[in-house]
């Protein structure tokens, strides 16, 4: 066994488990604050990494800028998105919510096709491209600063929710959504804000994938994986989705390396399945949370 | 009662569940500025479906007002959201207690204050009166709410609700599963908090002892609607409340020929 060989799988592994570990966090998000599970957190992955694409590419802004606007135009998603599609479902039954937000991924999907059409793009180069090299293990750049970036972020948004007051309102309703009316949380307004900051960190996970490995029009299939991540974790454990973001990530790296693309999904649902059995409110999740 | 002036007029409101299941019918009450006034009532009469009236949150179990009118301080309560409210100066610690489990108690607060405020007084700011009337909550400020006693989650809702400086609090059954001595404590508290603050207290209770010796007026309701009402002290000595509502302090005789008589002159007066 090369150990080295493996060490640098792993660090691959762990590269793409950081990209399923902050897009688990904002699936993580819209989950606490509004329940709902939503089906096209891929979809508002894949927007980030063409709004990217058309403020850094199409329209030439320097690209610190359309890193900027494409998150902005994120979080305006995820605004609009919960306004105008989840919010008048409030209160109606769990499975038509979640069924809305399928439709809604299919929508998105064809907005981008119409935009900037199906074709695969390449983002604009965003990440540094000097070799990365961990002792005697190389780790490909992207993959590297991908990883030290969304860890970053994601560390920037727990200590947001520890200890910014917006951020302890969204905890409380999330904890009890009765009590924060009746202590006067502006709860719709909360779940604005959760839809937005997830929006953002799509955006975010989206730009990043997409400076990986290019964008297209089907790379939302990525959100599966998170829908997984998710799950394994428990559907409102931030740390869980961190964690069992970076748990499949590393499964599928080294299982696709040593076995062969073809396993890397197999393996994957393989976990969905022993942890479905075992412990069907995920890892860390809540246990009383209905299954779907 | 009637000299002085309302903080909360209800006037014959009518609430249905799901469309279907009419609880409140032609209930109304009045709770003097800075007064105390309790209502009392068994399992399942309305009280709290009351209070969510006023506090406008029966929207949440799909509760409707269907007839009647609230008015908090002189303005009609309806249309207006919970936050709004709050923000005016109702406060409703609903049954329960329902403090928010995850977090700290000291979280607990911050989000109160940040709720009250509209999220721009600073933060931090009226902590210490909370800490004053509940030097506990002092001790136990980092520990996560959900670890808490009864006692101390019941300090926590009461804590946080008074950090939105309100004018009126809606208190649902306050001395639920607490023991006797913990009863006096918090009573004794929240009769503190209403003269040293001048906040008005709508104190729903099944526990009527505590409640009336605190109230300067009571309602007693069954099915949606008040039966009797008056002073404490006209509440008192009066038989079916006494031994309805007091337990054994009132009415002697053994227990079991009580219960007899207790339902031949429950249905006697409640037809
Ligand atoms: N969300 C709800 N949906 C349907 N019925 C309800 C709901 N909440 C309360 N009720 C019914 O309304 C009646 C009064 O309930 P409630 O106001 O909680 O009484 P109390 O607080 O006096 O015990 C009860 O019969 C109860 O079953
Ligand atoms: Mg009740």
């Amino acid at each position: 066994m090369d150990w080295l060989f493996l060490f640098e799988v792993s660090l691959a592994g762990l590269g793409r488990g950081g990209l399923y570990a902050l897009t688990g966090v904002a699936f993580v998000l819209i989950y606490k604050a509004t329940r709902v599970i939503n089906l096209a957190i891929g979809e508002m992955l894949m927007v980030g990494a063409y709004l990217f694409i058309g403020f850094g590419a199409g329209m030439a802004l320097p690209l610190w800028l359309a890193v900027i606007l494409a998150l902005l135009g994120g979080a305006l998603l995820g605004f609009v998105l919960e306004r105008t599609a989840i919010r008048p479902l409030l209160g109606e039954n769990p499975i038509s919510v979640f069924m809305v937000t399928i439709g809604l991924s299919s929508v998105l999907v064809g907005l981008v096709e119409i935009i900037w059409t199906a074709n695969p793009r390449s983002l604009p180069d965003l990440l540094p491209r000097d070799p990365i090299f961990i002792g005697d293990a190389f780790v490909a750049p992207k993959t590297f600063w991908s990883f030290v970036i969304a860890a970053g972020v994601i560390a920037v948004f727990l200590l947001l929710f520890r200890f910014w007051r917006g951020g302890v309102a969204l905890r409380a309703t999330a904890s009890d959504q009765g009590a924060a009316y009746a202590m006067g949380i502006n709860v719709p307004a909360v779940y604005s804000l959760a839809w937005a900051l997830a929006g953002l960190l799509a955006a975010g996970a989206g730009i990043l994938l997409g400076a990986i490995s290019g964008a297209s029009s089907s790379m939302g299939v990525f959100g599966l994986t998170v829908l997984v991540v998710v799950i394994v974790g428990g559907l409102d454990s931030v740390l869980g989705a961190l964690l069992a973001g970076v748990l499949i990530g590393w499964v599928e790296s080294v299982a696709g390396v040593y076995l062969g693309g073809e396993y890397e999904q197999l393996f994957t649902f393989s976990i969905l399945l022993v942890v479905l059995l075992v412990r069907p409110w995920g890892l860390f999740g809540t246990r009383e949370i209905e299954r779907l | 009662m009637t000299a002085d002036r309302h903080i909360l007029e209800v006037s014959n409101i009518e609430v249905v569940y799901n469309h279907t299941v009419q609880v409140l019918r032609g209930l109304s009450l009045q709770v003097p500025e800075g007064g105390i006034v309790a209502l009392l009532g068994s399992n399942g009469a309305g009280k709290s479906t009351t209070l969510k009236a006023v506090s406008n949150v029966l929207f949440l179990e799909n509760g409707d007002l269907t007839a009647g009118a609230i008015r908090f301080d002189g303005a009609p309560v309806a249309g207006r959201p919970p936050h709004h409210l709050v923000r005016d100066g109702l406060c409703h610690v609903m049954e329960g207690r329902r403090v928010f489990e995850d977090l700290t108690v000291e979280e607990n607060l911050i989000a109160a204050g940040y709720a009250a405020s509209g999220g721009d007084d600073g933060g931090g700011s009226g902590f210490e009166l909370v800490y004053e009337y509940f030097p506990r909550l002092f001790e136990r400020r980092r520990a996560q709410a959900g670890y808490l006693s009864g006692g101390e989650q019941q300090m926590l809702a009461i804590g946080r609700a008074l950090l939105g400086r309100p004018r009126l609090m809606l208190l649902d059954e306050p001395s639920l599963g607490l023991s006797p001595v913990l009863v006096e404590d918090i009573f004794t508290i929240i009769a503190r908090i209403n003269r040293e603050q001048g906040v008005a207290m709508l104190l729903v209770e099944q526990n009527a002892n505590v409640a009336l010796a605190l109230a300067s007026y009571g309602y007693i309701m069954e099915s949606g609607r008040v039966v009797i009402d008056g002073t404490p002290d006209k509440l008192m000595a009066d038989d079916d409340v006494r031994e309805f509502y007091l337990g054994a302090a009132g009415a002697g005789g053994a227990r079991s020929y009580r219960e007899v008589k207790h339902y031949k002159r429950r249905k006697r007066w409640l037809s």
